[in-house]
């Protein structure tokens, strides 16, 4: 106790207090210390393992490759063509739309299994849950070898159509195509739309639902107007944790994209594997990146709109 | 079918969960503009019941008319009630305006015309100026306010309010039940209240139906419910009572007489001795009807005297416990502090005092 309020019970006890007591006090006393020694170990990692790289990677986007090595001038050369030429913006655009299907399709088929277990379901729900999540327990590029077991040539899904006599050549556009990518990514990310859409339907006062059916509202009408705008939180989150990493994907275009499906991850692989040019890499991340948060920003707006207009 | 004059006519409903019965062949008629309410311990079967009225329980056996109308079949958003819930049900991304206005959409009125009626709502429930308010700034009182006021906009047949005083405060709440009461005057609308609150009935209603094990104990004004309650069950539950165990005494005359124990011999009415002489009954007597004194009192026909075990002083009124001969529980006595005797609060033990009572206020029960 620094300033304690009984000045003369240190006076009593004689003998000044002792070092790691006067420590204590100081962190009982200031709240906003406690808090960053209770952020510290995390702040650390952050600033080790995401600012630095991102610092490093700002800088090389600025240099120029030079043979084997780099040219350490720094230039905007680099953000000028990928600015100019086509072929960048064409496949910024395509990873984009793919990864934006992708999650839309994500969060419209996982919001009926995220609501059924919310609603409908009243014991073992964690179970369910569980099950939901059961293929994250697989490796990821497990599954996406699965998937092209089931949408190949001779694939379960054409094999079988063609024994049933639906079709009589297999379907090509089912894998190596853009379907196949957003099939996949719909497949593999499920679990991060049903656990944060879950949550928010979960978290909804069951009296409200009754009152706005108390107060005229049918069944559809109370979902748009008072279910589906507290849930939009979860389905704000499902959106982006879906989106931003799919976006930068490389895993799944490069094993069921084939030429039309793939996306700017490859690209960039490409820059800092056989192309060997580290420079436009990391410019190139660096520009998704700005798109990603450009695209998160206007997503973020666009809802707040509709919420405001659906209610 | 219904009485003529049952707006709400609840006709030998039950209902089951599973095997447990929490409604059990309930039957009772409501009155157009009438001030009901449902009173019971928690578990009473009453929420049920204005749940089955508002149609989010189904009946499983009977029929509820509303108005003439047979309610099974119509869902919940169609029947012509609102409600307000225990947890006031707020819409926490809407502001109080649009709150207060959700049940209008569905009539397609013009911005304007919706405007000024939930300006006039505001009006009503004094919150004037809070329409651009979120749920998450109001206080409980005005959350009360304005599900009263969201239900109230769609000029419901009934409104059926489930607790909604519960959750505040005892100044508010008191202040609430005023309002709530001549709100309810000035909009003309029958409201069913659902309450474990005794005094908060009492003070509220036209009628109470005391509920307990999903059964309707009596139905009756609060005051006959307070004077003559018909069952020990009720008497208990609303308000103070003293039990004293009795037996008939019919003298072969045409008025009939109660030997209570502690309280000797006293002549009853004889319609409320529908009991064979000898047969055993319980006499009820609520503590502020016996008169205490320091002497006994020269024109009372019935007193007893009794040692002073204990008393509170509550203020406005004191309780004393009066031990009487042939009785092994002290007698509750409630008396006003109008001066003189409420010095007996000051009393310490074995003072002597005389309990005088008129036997107009025994209350005469089946013994058990």
């Amino acid at each position: 106790m620094v300033d304690t309020p009984h000045p003369n019970r240190s006076a009593e006890a004689g003998a000044p207090m002792p070092r790691t007591s006067r420590l204590t006090a100081l962190l009982h006393r200031s709240e906003a210390l406690r808090g960053y020694l209770l952020m510290a170990p995390t702040l650390l990692i952050m600033t080790l393992g995401i600012a630095i790289p991102f610092l490093i990677l700002v800088a090389m986007s600025t240099w120029t490759r030079d043979g084997f090595g780099f040219d350490t001038t720094p230039t905007i050369n680099n953000y000028l063509r990928v600015w100019t030429e086509p072929v960048f913006g064409a496949l910024m655009t395509r990873s984009f739309w793919i990864s934006g299907v992708a999650t839309v399709a994500t969060v419209i088929l996982c919001y009926p299994m995220a609501y059924y277990v919310a609603f409908h379901v009243h014991r073992r729900k964690m179970l369910w849950i569980i099950l939901m999540t059961l293929p994250f327990w697989t490796s990821y590029l497990l599954r996406v070898f699965a998937w092209k077991v089931i949408l190949g040539y001779e694939g379960v899904i054409n094999s079988g159509l063609m024994s049933l006599g639906f079709i009589e050549q297999p379907l090509e556009f089912l894998l190596y195509s853009q379907e196949a990518v957003i099939i996949t990514l719909a497949h593999a990310w499920a679990a991060f739309a049903i656990l944060p859409i879950y949550v928010s339907l979960e978290k909804i006062d069951r009296s409200l639902l009754e009152a706005a059916t108390d107060l005229g509202d049918g069944p559809v009408r109370r979902f748009l107007r008072v279910t589906l705008p507290l849930s939009m939180p979860g389905v704000i989150a499902a959106s982006f944790l879906i989106f931003i990493p799919t976006t930068g994907d490389y895993i799944t275009p490069a094993l069921l994209g084939g030429p039309d499906g793939a996306m700017i991850g490859n690209f960039i692989q490409l820059q800092f594997g056989p192309v060997n040019n580290w420079p436009m890499g990391a410019t190139l991340a660096i520009v998704l990146m700005f798109w990603i948060t450009a695209v998160a920003l206007a997503f973020l707006f666009l809802t707040r709109a509709l919420r405001e207009r659906l209610t | 079918m219904t009485s003529p004059n049952a707006f709400i006519s609840i006709q030998n409903v039950s209902k089951f969960f599973g095997t447990f019965r929490a409604i059990d062949d309930v039957s009772m008629d409501i009155g157009r503009g009438e001030f009901f309410s449902l009173l019971g311990a928690s578990g009473c079967g009453k929420t049920t019941l204005l749940r089955m009225l508002a149609g989010f329980e189904s009946t499983s056996q009977g029929e509820i008319y509303i108005d003439g109308q047979p309610m099974s079949e119509v869902p919940p958003h169609h029947r012509p009630v609102n409600m307000v819930f225990q947890s006031y049900a707020i819409f926490p991304h809407l502001n109080v305006r649009d709150n207060i206005a959700y049940g209008l959409r569905k009539q397609k009125l013009p911005k304007a015309r919706r405007d000024e009626m939930v300006d006039e709502m505001l009006d009503l429930i004094k919150l004037p100026g809070y329409g651009s308010r979120k749920a998450n700034e109001l206080s409980g009182g005005q959350r009360q306010r304005i599900a009263l006021a969201r239900a109230l906009i769609l000029r419901p047949k009934v409104l059926l309010l489930d607790e909604p005083l519960g959750a505040l405060d005892k100044q508010l709440r008191e202040q609430m039940q005023l309002e709530l009461r001549a709100l309810q005057r000035q909009v003309g609308i029958t409201f069913v209240f659902v309450t474990h609150d005794q005094e908060e009935a009492l003070t509220l209603s036209d009628r109470i139906a005391v509920m307990s094990g999903g059964r309707v104990l009596q139905l009756d004004t609060p005051a006959g419910l307070y004077e003559t309650p018909k069952s020990r069950a009720v008497a208990s539950f609303i308000g103070n009572i003293n039990f004293f165990r009795g037996t008939v005494r019919r003298n072969g005359g045409p008025t009939g007489a109660v030997e209570a124990e502690g309280l000797g011999v006293v002549p009853v009415p004889a319609e409320q001795l529908a009991r064979p002489d000898g047969a055993p009954v319980l006499v009820a007597v609520r503590p502020e009807k016996f008169a205490l004194s320091a002497s006994r009192p020269a024109d009372a026909a019935h007193a007893v005297a009794g040692r002073l075990k204990n008393a509170a002083y509550l203020g406005e009124r004191s309780h004393y416990y009066l031990q009487i001969e042939g009785r092994d529980e002290p007698v509750a006595v409630s008396s006003q502090n109008l001066g003189g005797i409420g010095a007996a609060a000051g009393e310490r033990g074995d003072a002597t005092f005389w309990i005088s009572w008129s036997p107009d206020s025994m209350v005469i029960l089946e013994a058990e």
